[in-house]
């Protein structure tokens, strides 16, 4: 059943798309919080001499 | 609504619309299995305009009211936007291929006015990323997304008034759709709205903690 593969090929890509850029988002997410920690932990020992 | 909840129904929704599409909906006579994308490719159509709107609409709100978090709206909505247009394009292409023989059709307006919404979503990040201040890139963006509002009409009317292989809107006239494909393909749009939601908030609250980098960063400096 050739359509069948059509049918198929459409939702992976929309699945695949949105799951890919999900994990784009968790990706900046972890690089972000790890930058913000660690500047923190800069200015909190700036501060503390 | 908090975040895991938006999600939790984001996740119920989309099971429904995914039991809806594969047991619920009868199989459509002339085109077969493959007809079942339409219900995939109307919400990642509408997710496209709606991305654009709220763009242009958080653009029009930042350039009178000069607030960050309007610039946030359009900047995020934009990329979330992006995403959902290059599927909307991608998923009408694969319909396309065994429904009218071609990948792609120059001659359909609905098509090629898509194709200029993602250009246009493009060139939002292009007059971001080129100016050498971030006010200023702000600014060109929003005036790119509110002249870019101009598409958004045109891919709307594109398949009444002009003449192409894209079907008319059938959705909501009567006798257009059988009465359990309308209901699929309007909880599909219900479903993947909510997802579009869910991941605007996501990139918002990034926009946020990257605001928040910046501010740490001139504190160190």
């Amino acid at each position: 059943m050739e359509n069948g593969y059509y049918l198929l090929a459409a939702f992976t890509a929309v699945w695949a798309g949105v799951f890919a850029y999900l994990l784009f988002l968790s990706g900046r997410q972890v690089r972000l919080h790890q930058k913000i920690n660690a500047i923190k932990q800069v200015l909190t020992e700036k501060k503390s001499k | 609504m908090k975040r895991n909840a938006l999600l939790m129904l984001s996740f119920i929704l989309m099971v429904a619309a995914l039991y809806l599409i594969f047991i619920y909906v009868p199989t459509e006579s002339k085109m077969g299995v493959v007809q079942r994308i339409f219900y995939l490719m109307v919400p990642m159509g509408w997710i496209a305009m709606l991305a654009f709107i709220v763009t242009a609409t958080g653009s029009i709100l930042y350039l009178t009211k000069k607030s960050d978090k309007w610039d946030a709206l359009a900047h995020s909505s934009c990329e979330v936007g992006v995403v959902f247009t290059t599927l909307a394009l991608v998923t009408g292409s694969i319909w396309a291929k065994p429904v009218w023989g071609v990948w792609w059709d120059w001659g359909t307006p609905r098509l090629t006015s898509t194709l200029i919404l993602w250009f246009i979503y493009l060139a939002y990040f292009l007059a971001r990323n080129l100016a050498t201040e971030e006010y200023r890139g702000a600014t060109f963006a929003a005036v790119v997304a509110i002249i870019g509002l101009a598409d958004i009409p045109i891919i709307i009317l594109a398949t009444t008034l002009w003449q192409g292989l894209h079907p008319p809107p059938l959705i909501f006239q009567e006798g257009g759709l059988d009465p359990k494909m309308r209901f699929t393909v309007l909880m599909s749009v219900i479903a993947f709205t909510v997802l579009y939601i869910v991941l605007l908030r996501f990139r918002i609250s990034l926009r946020q903690s990257e605001a928040e980098l910046g501010t740490l960063k001139e504190l160190d400096e």
